[in-house]
C-alpha cells in the first residue's frame, strides 16, 4: 500500500519536472522529438534508479557513520559523474544496441538536477532501500511521462503560425504551464 | 576586452536566463516570492565569484582531460560552504530554498562560465565576469519573483500591497512557467526592436 503512495505521488502528483522543476534543461532543450524525449526519458530511468541505490548506501554506510552528512553534496556529485561513466562503458560492452540508443544522452545526464535532486531528496525523506529505489524509479518515468507528452505537443507547435517573438522557448514555456494546470488535477489523488 | 565590459555583457547582452537559457531549473523552482529569488540569485552569485575566482587560479595544474571532474569538486566545494552558512545565517531561506540549494552544483550557468571563461582568463577578469552573470542571474530572479509574489499574493518583498488574497495560479508551478514565458516574449520583442 505504502509503494502504492509512492508511485502515484511521484508519477502524478508531484511531478518531477512540472510541480519541482527539477531537470528543466533536458526538458526544454531535449524534448523537441517524441523519439528523443523517449531516449532521454529512459537513460534517466535507468541512471536514476542505480543512482538512489548508490546514493542510500553512501548516505547510511559511509556519510553517517563517519559523521560526515556535510559532505553529502560533494559525495553524491561525484558519485553520480562515475556512475554515469560506468554505465556507459558497461552498456557500451554489454548491450550495443541499448547503447546506440541511449549513449547520446548519457553525458548529459551528470548535468540534470533531477538525478542529485531524486538524491537529496530520498535521504530527507527517510526513505528506506526499497522505498528509495521505488520512489526514484516511480519518478523517473514520471519525468519521461512528462517529456513525452511535451514533446509531443511541440511537435505539433512546430508547423503552428507563431508571433516571431513566441516562437521556440517562450511558447514551450506557456505550453509546460498548461500541461502543470493538467497535472495540478491530480494534487487531490494522494495526501 | 575591457574588465568593465566583462563585468556588463553578463547583466543584458548575456542575460543568463533570459538570453542564454541557462539555469532553468532553479529560475522555475526558486522564484515564488520576490526574496526567495533574490536570495537563491546572491547564493548563486557568490557560488559563482568564487568558482571562477579559484578554476581561473588553478587552471595551469589540471590536466584537460579531468578538468570536468576538477571543476565540479570545486563548485560543489563552495556550494557546502555557502549551505551551511545560509543554514548557520538565514534559516527561514534556507528551508524556503530546500533542495535548490545543493542543486546549485548542477546549475548549468556555474560549470558553463568555469568551461567558457574562467579555464581561459585571469583571476580579476574571471572574478568580474562571475559577478555579472551572477548580477543578471540575480536581477532575473528577482524580477520573476516580484512578479510572481504581486501577482499571487499581492505584496512585494513580504509587504501587502492589498488585503486580500492574490490568485493562487502564480504561486503554484504553472505561474511560474506562465511568467518566464512571457517574460521573454516581452524580451525577444524588445530586443527585436533594437536590432
Amino acid at each position: 500500500m505504502e509503494y502504492f503512495v509512492i508511485i502515484i505521488s511521484a508519477i502524478f502528483v508531484n511531478n518531477i519536472l512540472l510541480s519541482q522543476f527539477m531537470g528543466c534543461c533536458p526538458f526544454l532543450g531535449v524534448s523537441t522529438k517524441v523519439s528523443t524525449a523517449m531516449g532521454m526519458g529512459a537513460a534517466v530511468t535507468f541512471v536514476m534508479t542505480i543512482a538512489s541505490i548508490a546514493a542510500y548506501l553512501l548516505q547510511y554506510y559511509i556519510l553517517i557513520p563517519l559523521e560526515i552528512e556535510y559532505m553529502q553534496t560533494i559525495v553524491f556529485i561525484l558519485v553520480i559523474a562515475a556512475l554515469v561513466q560506468m554505465v556507459e562503458i558497461i552498456l557500451k560492452k554489454v548491450s550495443p544496441a541499448l547503447y546506440q540508443a541511449l549513449g547520446v544522452f548519457l553525458p548529459l545526464i551528470t548535468t540534470n538536477c533531477a538525478v542529485l535532486g531524486v538524491a537529496v531528496l530520498l535521504v530527507q525523506k527517510e526513505l528506506n532501500l526499497g522505498e528509495s529505489v521505488v520512489y526514484a524509479a516511480s519518478t523517473a518515468i514520471g519525468f519521461t511521462l512528462a517529456m513525452v507528452l511535451f514533446a509531443g505537443i511541440r511537435e505539433r507547435l512546430d508547423i503552428e503560425k507563431l508571433p516571431k517573438a513566441m516562437k521556440g522557448i517562450p511558447i514551450a514555456l506557456v505550453t509546460a504551464s498548461i500541461l502543470a494546470m493538467a497535472f495540478m488535477g491530480f494534487s487531490g489523488l494522494v495526501k | 576586452m575591457s574588465n568593465l565590459k566583462t563585468f556588463t555583457s553578463g547583466i543584458i547582452k548575456n542575460n543568463p536566463v533570459f538570453v542564454l537559457l541557462l539555469g532553468m531549473c532553479p529560475t522555475l523552482g526558486t522564484t515564488t516570492s520576490a526574496i526567495n529569488g533574490l536570495g537563491m540569485g546572491v547564493a548563486t552569485m557568490c557560488v559563482l565569484i568564487f568558482s571562477n575566482a579559484i578554476i581561473s587560479l588553478i587552471k595551469n595544474l589540471i590536466p584537460s582531460k579531468i578538468r570536468i571532474p576538477a571543476f565540479i569538486v570545486v563548485i560543489a566545494s563552495l556550494v557546502t560552504v555557502v549551505e551551511l552558512i545560509m543554514k548557520a545565517y538565514t534559516p527561514d531561506l534556507y528551508s524556503a530554498l530546500g533542495v535548490f540549494i545543493p542543486l546549485i552544483v548542477v546549475n548549468c550557468i556555474i560549470l558553463g562560465r568555469a568551461e567558457s571563461f574562467a579555464s581561459k582568463n585571469g583571476v580579476l577578469a574571471s572574478m568580474l565576469d562571475g559577478a555579472g552573470i551572477g548580477l543578471g542571474f540575480t536581477l532575473s530572479l528577482t524580477i520573476i519573483g516580484s512578479i510572481r509574489e504581486l501577482l499571487g499574493s499581492y505584496s512585494i518583498f513580504g509587504q501587502k500591497l492589498i488585503d486580500t488574497d492574490g490568485i493562487l495560479i502564480f504561486v503554484l508551478a504553472p505561474g511560474a512557467f506562465l511568467v518566464l514565458g512571457y517574460l521573454l516574449v516581452i524580451f525577444n520583442k524588445l530586443t527585436a526592436k533594437h536590432k
